[in-house]
């Protein structure tokens, strides 16, 4: 079974040690969750493993990262730019081809999206934002899975189809969420980060919330 | 009040330019100015459209000579400005830029002649200098996050396309569009120098005292540059650009032997070409330097100065005529109007009008520079004056202006005015080519002697000028951490 092992990272701010040095395994097929009241460094150490992964993930940074003056349907075949030659992309820019419209529309209706695909991402909502995110990332099929709060802005029950998806499309992920039910429903695994270290690290199986409220 | 470093800079470059004015040459020498502005006006209000067939003809020559500059210049400029992170690249763009549209024109007139190359090249050539520091400034200002979310292998061509080319398009479009505009104003003014366009006509009309014909071509290009967002679209646009270069005339064939002339011979200086060696040729620089640099630099300097205070102080008066702080629709209605003229009227052309109202002296000149330069950052400052919220128990008439206004856009007029101080130099050399004794006097002298080699030396240090003043311009904003977006 291969590992992704990450040891000894560490991020500085302004001269100021954020976070760690910190190191740990994580094999594949696990399910991880970052939980950890906010300003522990969740979001430092997704954007120091998304470095060190030299960008082999899919990522669902926190402010999303979409091109605003794109259509929902550019802004999620972003995410194969590197499958396609130039010219294919350059015209896909211009006239998409019918086989990458039907594929990236029947991702988007798994996420109750689809109506929107010709909108430009700058006229979506919070939550049909983040929603175009996660299809992106989802269309990368990258071998692992980085999101900081991919479902801060999503209703209870699209919050819940969204980490089904997530999770259940990528064979390992490593996903920072504040809500704790949601980390224990989802992952396998909880990595617990206060002041920039590892504060607790267990099998989801072995807790239940009010264990990981003493990180908050 | 001194305490504030805004202030304190402002009343330096107040002093220097009243300085300036005790050493500077303004005087009113014709026997009846005021008759010939009344002249002129009345020239204005009765225009005569049909007076010559060549009023039409030279409008349409001033728009396709504009686009096709225009155009050449943009994507050269969008070209240069993908590889603006190397010095070498900046230095290039810096230095063609700081060489005017008319200078440009005189040197190529030299060797092209009036080819309709000369009048393109003379746009394209600044205009892609421009360009490209513009566009690098607006890709460097989209947002970064979207290309470092890419998967790895992406190519560069699409992740430009895909990520910067969308995020700046709105930008891109705005800038070019209103580079357009001034390439209307610039296409105008190459008349001056002989090339088919307004300026042509209009100099031919003023020196034979035909006003109303002068007048009929000023309201003609009023109207032209008003009515732009009207007839320049999207999507009639590829159409324009590529039916333009079939309306720049035929002008005169080119010669190539003038150009191999002109590069081997006219522009090596004269010691060089005469074999005098090296102390003939420190020589000859001693004397380009000491009769003509210096008198020209001294010259351009002072009066850089004066008609930047005198558009400083003329902004500040003329914001309010457009600001809804103040007075009703009709003030704010004729004050857009009169600034409308005021911006689109290129200062060469008012100087123009002006030296041959009140004769020569560096008036006219001061006066032009103050009233395109103050229309154009008075207009500004209104627009952002009408974006501020006061108190519904503000202070009315001279106390709202001073105490609630001023202050408040102060910082973004002190901007937008060393902004355009390296273009208020580089018009102040040029209007030397109407006799007042700038650099571009010299210039134009030389070549009317014939001497190419002393016209490109004095080119090239008003080019260096241009840049000092930019770069003395930039160092001012950075200090007092004034920002603003590229306008001009």
């Amino acid at each position: 079974m291969s590992e992704f092992d990450f040891h000894g990272l560490t991020a500085s701010f302004e001269g100021q040690r954020v976070i760690g040095p910190l190191s740990f395994q994580v094999s594949e097929g696990e399910h991880i969750a970052l939980v950890g009241k906010s300003g522990a460094g969740k979001s430092t150490l997704i954007k120091v493993i998304y470095e060190r992964l030299q960008q082999q993930a899919s990522l669902i940074p926190q402010g999303l990262g979409l091109v605003n003056a794109l259509p929902v349907f550019h802004n999620v075949f972003i995410g194969q730019l590197d499958q396609h030659p130039t010219w294919y992309n350059t015209l896909t820019l211009l006239r998409p081809f019918s086989k990458d419209k039907k594929a990236v529309k029947a991702l988007l209706d798994e996420l109750s999206i689809s109506e929107k695909l010709w909108i430009p991402a700058a006229a979506l909502s919070g939550g049909q934002r983040q929603r175009v995110a996660i299809a992106r990332a989802l269309y990368r099929q990258a071998p692992i899975l980085l999101a900081d709060e991919p479902i801060s802005a999503l209703d209870g029950p699209m919050a819940h189809t969204a980490l089904t998806l997530l999770t259940g499309r990528f064979n390992t992920s490593i996903v920072a969420l504040h809500d704790v039910e949601m980390a224990l429903a989802y992952c396998d695994r909880i990595i617990g980060i206060q002041d920039g270290q590892i504060a607790l690290d267990e099998p989801a199986a072995n807790l239940v919330a009010s264990d990981i409220a003493s990180i908050y | 009040m001194f305490a504030y470093p805004t202030v304190r800079t402002s009343f330096i470059f107040l002093a220097i330019a009243l300085a300036g004015l005790l050493v500077a040459d303004i005087a009113i020498t014709t026997a009846n100015p005021w008759q010939d502005l009344g002249r002129l006006f009345w020239g204005v209000v009765t225009p005569n459209f049909f007076s010559t067939e060549g009023l039409l003809t030279a409008l349409l020559r001033t728009v396709a000579f504009a686009f096709v500059g225009v155009a050449l210049g943009s994507v050269c400029g969008f070209a240069l400005s993908l590889v603006y992170r190397f010095l070498p690249v900046r230095m290039f763009c810096a230095f063609i830029r700081s060489i005017h549209e008319l200078f440009w024109a005189l040197i190529f007139l030299q060797f092209f002649g009036f080819h309709p190359l000369t009048g393109v090249l003379a746009i394209a050539i600044p205009y892609a200098g421009i360009f490209a520091k513009v566009y690098s400034e607006i890709f460097e200002e989209s947002d970064p996050e979207p290309s470092r979310l890419l998967p790895p292998g992406t190519r560069s061509i699409p992740a430009f396309l895909y990520t910067k080319i969308p995020d700046c398009w709105v930008q891109l479009r705005t800038y070019t569009a209103y580079r357009l505009e001034c390439g209307m104003r610039s296409s105008a003014i190459l008349g001056f120098v002989g090339l088919p366009t307004l300026g042509f006509y209009l100099e031919s009309s003023f020196s034979q005292g035909l006003y109303s014909d002068a007048g009929a071509m000023l309201v003609l290009f009023y109207i032209l540059i008003a009515t732009m967002p009207l007839w320049v679209r999207p999507k009639l646009l590829p159409a324009y650009v590529l039916a333009a270069p079939f309306f720049l005339g035929d002008g005169m064939p080119i010669i190539w032997g003038n150009v191999k002339r002109f590069f081997t011979e006219d522009i090596v200086p004269a010691p060089i070409r005469n074999g005098e060696g090296l102390v003939g040729l420190s020589e000859w620089m001693g004397d380009v330097w000491i009769n003509e640099a210096l008198p020209g630099i001294w010259n351009t300097v002072v009066l850089t100065q004066i008609a930047l205070v005198a558009t400083g102080i003329l902004s500040l008066l003329a914001f309010p005529l457009i600001s809804r702080h103040f007075g009703g629709p009709v003030r704010r209605t004729s004050g857009h109007i009169l600034l409308v003229i005021a911006r689109s009227t290129p200062e060469y052309i008012l100087a123009y009008i002006l030296l041959q109202l009140w004769g020569p002296s560096m008036l006219p000149a001061v006066v032009a520079l103050a009233l395109h330069n103050g229309g154009i950052i008075g207009h500004l400052i209104g627009r952002q004056t009408n974006t501020i919220q006061l108190r519904p128990d503000a202070p009315t008439g001279l106390s709202r202006y001073s105490w609630e206004l001023v202050p408040r856009v102060y910082r973004s007029f002190l901007a937008f005015l060393f902004y355009r101080w390296e273009i208020i130099m580089r018009e102040t050399a040029i209007l030397g080519i109407l006799g007042i004794y700038t650099l571009g006097f010299y210039v134009d002298s030389a070549i009317q002697n014939i001497r190419f080699d002393r016209a490109m030396v004095l080119i090239l240090i008003t080019a260096l000028l241009n840049i000092g003043v930019d770069a003395l311009g930039r160092y001012i904003r950075r200090k007092l951490a004034l920002k603003t977006m590229p306008t001009c």
